[in-house]
């Protein structure tokens, strides 16, 4: 099953910090919901610092960023 | 292509230019009129738009600073032109101002914001590497507190206006500062006529400056908080680039201009009282993790429709207004023939930062997501 991130609403660093803890948890994929540009980014770049696939969906006014091994 | 650019300014080299760019800036607005080692302070330069609005009635320090106005104005165009201005708001709003009003007594009992402790440095101010440091402590004490799972909560979609008001305060802020009306005998606006708060470059020059450095900023999501906190948090370098390339370029800038002098002693507008400048900016630095972002930050976010940072702002400014009515701010230091008198805050501003520092410890424990 998908683990899904909803960071939507959170202010700096807490997105990439719910990341990164859902990261740890090793199973994947992680579905990851963010609201702004600069969470998308935050996400996109600690995911890709973590050596995974960043896949990024935008959803209305928010994105969506599934990330995969 | 605004993707294409969007990602540039999300890059490494996107940072360094925004980094570097104020690290040019900045001394030359210092070389156009503003105040020595103060190219840019966001904390003082709000303060003294509290005390131009006659919030405080320090005579040294009132004028209405068009970098603020032009930085919430340049990142709101930045964030209209990439489809980025989102009104939103409902973070803990009350929080975020008195964290934004006990940031400001810890800046001001230091003399600066983040911004100026790096420009305090490039100027040869030694001060400004013991502000840095309580900054760090202040950031790396926020980081056990996020760790622990910290938050202020979730914002909200807003209306409109919510997004709105920021950027029409600041358009406000610029016709009292064009027009300079006097509400009532010998009252505001208030313009200082000597002291730091006289000394500004043309407005014009101001406000180019600051429309440059609010979109580079709202671009790139430069912060001198967020630089700290992600090296201390996760090692990630990326925010610390931009910190660092503002430091190395303004010291340089410093020194081909002439605008270099090495010491800790008789410092302009600072004093070396270590364990205040220390502790000033460690309840500085804990206020701005708590809220998610530097001085220039939340300005930056104030003017892409974030409601929650805009309230931080004016809580800068409403702490402005206590920090010198009450005489909490720092004292410069004073050399008189000869004579060094190490200046820093009174017992009032002393306790003023421990309650802050208490106040913060308290949110940081408590605060957490339902």
């Amino acid at each position: 099953m998908t683990k899904v991130v909803d960071a939507r609403g959170l202010s700096c660093p807490q997105p990439v910090i719910l990341a990164r803890q859902a990261m740890e948890e090793g199973e994947f994929p992680i579905e990851v919901l963010v609201d702004t540009v600069t969470s998308r980014e935050n996400v996109r770049r600690a995911a890709t610092k973590a050596g995974l696939q960043v896949q990024v969906e935008a959803v209305g006014d928010e994105f969506k960023l599934t990330l995969t091994q | 292509m605004s993707e294409r650019l969007t990602r540039f300014f999300a890059s490494r080299w996107g940072i360094l230019l925004a980094g570097a760019a104020i690290g040019l800036l900045a001394p030359l607005l210092q070389k156009a009129g503003n105040p020595t080692n103060m190219g840019i302070c966001v904390a003082c330069f709000e303060r003294d738009i509290a005390g131009a609005l006659g919030l405080h009635r320090v005579a040294t320090v009132q004028y209405i600073r068009p970098e603020i106005i032009a930085f919430v104005l340049g990142s709101l165009i930045a964030a209209l032109l990439f489809r980025e201005f989102k009104p939103r708001a409902g973070s803990a709003p009350i929080v975020r101002f008195l964290l934004g009003m006990f940031a400001m007594i810890g800046a001001l009992t230091f003399l600066g914001c983040p911004w100026r402790a790096l420009l305090r440095l490039a100027g040869g101010d030694l001060n400004g590497l013991v502000g840095t440091a309580g900054l760090v402590a202040g950031i790396a004490l926020g980081v056990v507190f996020l760790k622990r799972g910290y938050s202020l909560g979730r914002s909200r979609p807003a209306p409109a206006p919510v997004g709105w008001i920021m950027p029409a305060i600041m358009l406000g802020l610029l016709l009292l500062l064009i027009f300079r009306p006097q509400f009532t005998k010998d009252g505001p606006i208030f313009f200082s006529a000597e002291g730091p708060g006289s000394k500004h470059a043309p407005i014009l020059i101001s406000l180019a400056v600051g429309l440059v450095i609010g979109f580079l900023a709202q671009r790139t999501r430069f912060c001198t908080m967020g630089a700290w906190r992600d090296v201390i948090l996760m090692g990630d370098t990326h925010l610390f680039t931009g910190v660092a390339a503002l430091f190395v370029v303004a010291l340089l800038t410093n020194l081909a201009l002439g605008q270099f002098k090495l010491g800790f002693a008789a410092q302009p507008v600072a004093h070396s009282n270590h364990i205040w400048n220390f502790l000033g900016m460690a309840l500085a630095g804990l206020a701005f993790l708590l809220a998610g972002g530097c001085p220039g930050r939340q300005l930056f976010l104030s003017g892409e429709g974030d409601g929650d940072a805009g309230l931080f702002v004016l809580g800068m400014i409403f702490g402005a207004g206590f920090s010198h009515n009450w005489a909490l701010a720092g004292v410069p230091d004073k050399l008189a023939e000869g004579v060094l008198t190490v200046g820093g805050p009174g017992p009032y501003g002393q306790a003023a930062v421990i309650i802050g520092l208490v106040f913060c410890i308290v949110l940081g424990i408590t605060m957490r997501e339902k």
